[in-house]
């Protein structure tokens, strides 16, 4: 494990040797890079297009007409007769709330869930009581559930505590911990030293004390690549907000985005405003990961499982 | 201001009253400690306990509790014993849609694996760019719902680009997701391009922990690429390799958001993947104890396989020496 933190550092000197195989392969990876960004430049194409103009000229490396129409329709700037006129469905999409609600959802859901998984690791890996290792046994046990076969028992769960179409709802059932949160910050709390620790106890500062002012700053690393995932998978999760939210009080971005497409008509989708809406619903993860991608690239290795 | 200054006194044997006395109050201390520590755990671990018995292990029995019963939500569930299962077995729609799903795990695997396999060792062989590293992990931030989205997009048959070029080169257009055939392959080449990133870099991490003296020994002994990789890459990584292929194998079973968003499990069930069923059946016919029951089977299928990576890595571990 600890080869692997080593990633960034250059230790291996690249011969830069000319050859018909080192053509060949950074070939390869070029088309390797293309595939994976030119669809991000076309969706912006498109998204700065107005659907009549995609029509007349499909293949126009640069946008047609360029206009900002399918980001106001996207954001719900324009009125109905006017998105209609160009293409759009004319429904109402209140994509700030919507917005919003991702912002709230995703942000408690990190939040609450490192912070008690920390508290939970934390106890499975530096104090000292009966039965821990059951009870991590257990819990580990929990990592081979797949998520697919707690959704329907949480839904009926949900809507018994009368919370189905409410934002805590969406959040409840990973707010408090996944197994995965512990045991990968278990493995961290672990190999801090216990000599630190001791130190600490000495100076006399509590359990409590040396969790959060010790344990917690030397293990920051990790905890900002795993608040950052969790950000992340939260924020792009689509089924559990299906199942939970009806209406526009608890829609977050990944299900109203679907809602805009079904709502186009099937005859001519308003292409222009649904790449636009994707492109904001992309933004924020983007600018997340561009913050943070140093570090979450070279500690990768560790998270493993999404 | 450490350990060295302040231990001695518990242990040096100063006579008289004050050894007496310190005694026990270690003691008293130690006792006072690990009690504290009992007590405290328990704070720390309340609410991640609560969460997984409430979220985690409740649903999971429940889960199988509802898969014996009739329940559509309104009324309490119907002790029905195995009627569900009965009914799955006899469902061509399940055996269908349990077909689709493996075909389309079949693709994913496949195709993902190699590609993921490919990028990590040009990563580790050509470069050992952080920037790059960082680019092909760029699609894993989209959601599957926006990945389904921009495809669906460059994929429309009549003004996708994909489809202009397949036309400007000579071709026929393909309408990719509108096509019985089509459909599956292209649903998971999208979660390829989505996923293949990451998988890439944790076979990059699995890289990275072979040593570069290996490499450096065989290219000596000149060793071309190609032959260091199926004799030293490929032995040395498949302990990781069927770690990844088998969190990767269970990830794809799981799959929904893409098929939800461009196709809806059309055309003519083509894609309708075992999850659009399951939640179709509880959310569009309120047939909660029957998806309850599917779920059930699809957890055995998980199962299995996980208990077939446990096999491989074991097998790999030994590989690895």
């Amino acid at each position: 494990m600890a080869a692997v933190t080593t990633t960034t550092t250059e230790i291996r000197p690249v011969r830069r040797r000319f050859s018909l195989g080192r053509v060949a392969a950074w070939t390869v990876m070029g088309l390797i890079v293309l595939i994976t960004l030119l669809p991000f430049y076309w969706i912006l194409r498109t998204a700065l297009s107005t659907n009549a103009g995609l029509g007349a000229d499909p293949a126009n490396p640069l946008p047609v007409d360029l206009s900002t129409s399918g980001f106001e329709r996207a954001l719900g700037l324009q009125s109905a007769k006017e998105a209609v006129a160009q293409g759009g469905a004319g429904g109402g999409l209140d994509f700030w709330r919507y917005l919003l609600n991702s912002v709230i959802v995703s942000t408690l859901i990190t939040g609450c869930q490192i912070f008690f998984s920390a508290m939970a690791a934390y106890a499975f890996a530096r104090l000292r009581w009966r039965g821990r290792d059951k009870v991590f046994g257990l819990f580990l046990a929990g990592l081979m559930v797949p998520t697919i076969f707690t959704l329907l028992p949480n839904f009926v769960l949900i809507k018994q505590l009368h919370l189905v179409d409410t934002l805590l709802g969406i959040a409840l059932p990973s707010l408090f911990m996944t197994p995965f949160a512990v045991f990968f910050l278990r493995q961290f709390f672990m190999n801090i030293p216990s000599e630190v620790e001791e130190a600490a106890l000495l100076d006399g500062a509590g359990k409590v004390k040396i969790f959060f002012r010790v344990i917690l700053p030397m293990a920051s690393t990790p905890v900002i690549t795993l608040s950052v995932l969790t950000y992340i998978t939260s924020w792009n999760d689509y089924f559990w907000p299906l199942m939970v939210s009806y209406s526009d009080s608890s829609r977050v971005l990944t299900v109203a985005l679907a809602i805009f497409r079904a709502q186009t008509p099937a005859t001519g989708v308003d292409w222009s405003g649904l790449t636009a809406a994707t492109l904001i619903a992309a933004l924020p993860m983007l600018v997340l990961f561009a913050c943070f991608a140093r570090r979450i690239v070279s500690s990768i290795g560790f998270t493993g499982i999404k | 201001m450490t350990i060295a200054s302040s231990s001695p006194p518990s242990r040096l044997p100063v006579g008289g009253a004050e050894g007496a006395g310190t005694k026990p109050r270690t003691r008293r201390a130690r006792s006072r400690e690990s009690q504290g520590d009992g007590r405290l755990a328990a704070v720390f671990i309340a609410p991640a306990m609560l969460g997984f018995l409430v979220f985690l292990l409740w649903p999971t029995l429940r889960g199988v509790y509802l898969s014996f019963t009739r329940f559509n939500l309104l009324t309490p569930p119907e002790w029905v014993g195995l009627d569900n299962y009965v009914r799955m077995v006899h469902d061509p729609i399940f055996w269908d849609s349990l077909t689709v799903t493996v075909e389309y795990v079949v693709i994913n695997i496949g195709v993902q694996t190699v590609a993921a396999l490919a990028i990590a060792v040009l990563l580790q062989r050509l470069t050992q760019s952080a920037m790059l590293r960082g680019i092909v992990l760029t699609p894993y931030l989209m959601s599957n719902v926006v990945a389904g989205l921009v495809w669906l997009w460059i994929l429309d048959t009549q003004l996708g680009i994909g489809n202009e070029i397949i036309s400007a080169i000579g071709f026929d257009r393909i309408p990719f997701l509108n096509d019985e055939t089509w459909a599956i392959p292209t649903i998971a080449l999208i979660n390829v391009w989505r996923h293949v990133g990451y998988t890439a870099l944790l076979l990059f991490a699995g890289l990275q922990a072979i040593p570069n003296d290996v490499y450096e020994a065989a290219k000596v002994d000149g060793a071309s690429e190609w032959r260091m990789f199926w004799r030293i890459t490929m032995p040395l990584l498949r302990p990781v390799l069927a770690v990844v292929l088998i969190m990767t194998v269970i990830g794809s079973f799981q799959v929904f958001d893409t098929v939800a968003v461009t196709t809806a499990g059309g055309p003519a069930n083509a894609t309708n993947v075992l999850q659009y069923y399951i939640y179709g059946s509880a959310f569009g016919r309120f047939q909660f104890g029957y998806a309850s029951a599917m779920s059930v089977a699809l957890l055995v299928v998980l199962s299995a396989i996980t208990v077939l990576q446990y096999r491989l890595t074991r097998a790999g571990q030994t590989d690895l020496g």
